[in-house]
């Protein structure tokens, strides 16, 4: 049988990716969804980058060596993460250079989680279970993405992730099954970060609304994913004895979380650069990219 | 971007196919397996990388049919209607 052609008649097209249908790097793009790709992927990208930030401190802090190596695989893995998706940007046309210049010049954004500060070993716990479980949740939603590539690439991303989330569980169980000091480390850290959870997904526009699902970028929309982090991670936080922070928190007769409304000012605010670490973190990013300038020519050469 | 991109595909056990897995840029083969083994063999996750390349790969997305070649295919043969006259016929000689 003659195989599908992608549609090169923009309406046509748009029904070819809204139908289920993937395309190639090797295809004719319309330029609008060319642009989306973009934004969307080298954010993801620059996420990847910036999320090793708040861990990549604890490294040397970690309590014992079994953390120590962990945490240290986990930060390689994110920046390999990275690595792979600024590929899928430079193949759509906008060098990795570029990128990791938009990136420190505050022109492009990246995840809101990875603008706060790291404070406890609690916090490296947090992150790693429910930031991840977070992170994976819209992740899995891109392995169905209408740009093949990047889908293809989310299958390893995925695998990689599973382990992170199961390195951060067997954090927290570690600390809230010892002293009360520690478990009071973790519940503070929960306390600190539920806010920045409940943002992450996005505000809960209808899923016909967003650019990102109109191209099929994304297979589920905002509302959607965070149902389903309440739906999984809820249960098992309430299991170890944890309080979520939200006295609205609860799961209605139909199955429907309800929840105080997120701070959607304070996402805006954050991710477009004014979050508390912001400013540190790019500056860190900023002065490292200068200082592996060397490594590059070197490969160069 | 000036160094070239190589494509990498990966069997994940010994007798399955090769899957394309992603790409990765390189100065030269030896930095591309590298970067490769780095990003697709680092937990053990593959048998074997192929590492090729993109220039090399020669792309075919066109399947022209020109001469209807039907008759290679299932779909080039409708039984239905004929196994229908085919059946009624024995029955009416049967009778």
């Amino acid at each position: 049988m003659a195989a599908v052609e992608v549609p090169q008649d923009a309406q046509a097209f748009l029904d070819y990716v809204q139908g289920g249908g993937q395309v190639e790097a090797t295809d004719r793009l319309p330029d609008e969804y060319r642009v989306k790709l973009v934004k969307f992927i080298e954010m993801h990208a620059n996420s990847e980058l910036m999320g090793v930030l708040p861990e990549r401190e604890w490294i040397l802090r970690a309590p014992t060596l079994q953390r120590k190596l962990a945490l240290t695989a986990k930060v390689q893995d994110e920046v390999g993460h990275a690595q792979l998706i600024y590929r899928i940007v430079e193949d759509l046309g906008k060098p990795r250079g570029q990128c990791l210049a938009d990136l420190v010049s505050g022109k492009s954004k990246f995840h809101n989680v990875f603008h706060y500060p790291t404070r406890t070993w609690g916090d490296v716990g947090v992150i790693a279970w429910l930031v991840d479980a977070a992170a994976i949740i819209s992740q899995k939603a891109l392995l169905k993405c209408s740009y093949a590539p990047y889908a293809r690439i989310m299958k390893k991303i995925c695998w990689e992730e599973s382990f992170h989330i199961l390195h951060g569980r067997d954090v927290i169980l570690a600390m809230v099954t010892g002293t009360p000091a520690q478990f009071e480390l973790v519940q503070e850290a929960l306390n600190r970060w539920w806010a920045p959870l409940m943002q992450f997904h996005g505000n809960p526009i209808p899923r016909d609304e967003d650019p990102m699902w109109h191209w099929r970028i994304k297979s589920q929309g905002n509302e959607e994913a965070r149902q389903q982090f309440l739906e999984g991670y809820v249960p098992q936080i309430w299991e170890l004895g944890l309080t979520v922070p939200d006295p609205k928190l609860r799961r209605g007769d139909d199955g429907v979380w309800e929840y105080t409304e997120p701070d959607w000012d304070e996402l805006r605010s954050v991710v477009t650069g004014h979050g508390p670490m912001t400013d540190e973190r790019l500056a860190f990013r900023s002065r490292f990219i200068e200082q592996e300038q060397w490594v590059r020519d070197v490969l160069a050469a | 971007m000036s160094e070239p991109v190589w494509e990498v595909f990966r069997q994940e056990r010994r007798g399955r196919p090769f899957e394309h897995a992603g790409s990765v840029v390189a100065p030269d083969a030896d930095f591309a397996e590298a970067w490769a083994r780095e990003q697709y063999g680092r937990r053990g996750e593959s048998a074997a990388l192929w590492i090729v390349p993109r220039d090399a790969i020669r792309d075919v997305e066109s399947w022209a049919d020109e001469f209807d070649l039907k008759y290679r295919r299932v779909d080039g043969y409708s039984i239905k209607a004929r196994l229908k006259e085919a059946r009624e016929r024995a029955a009416a000689r049967a009778r």
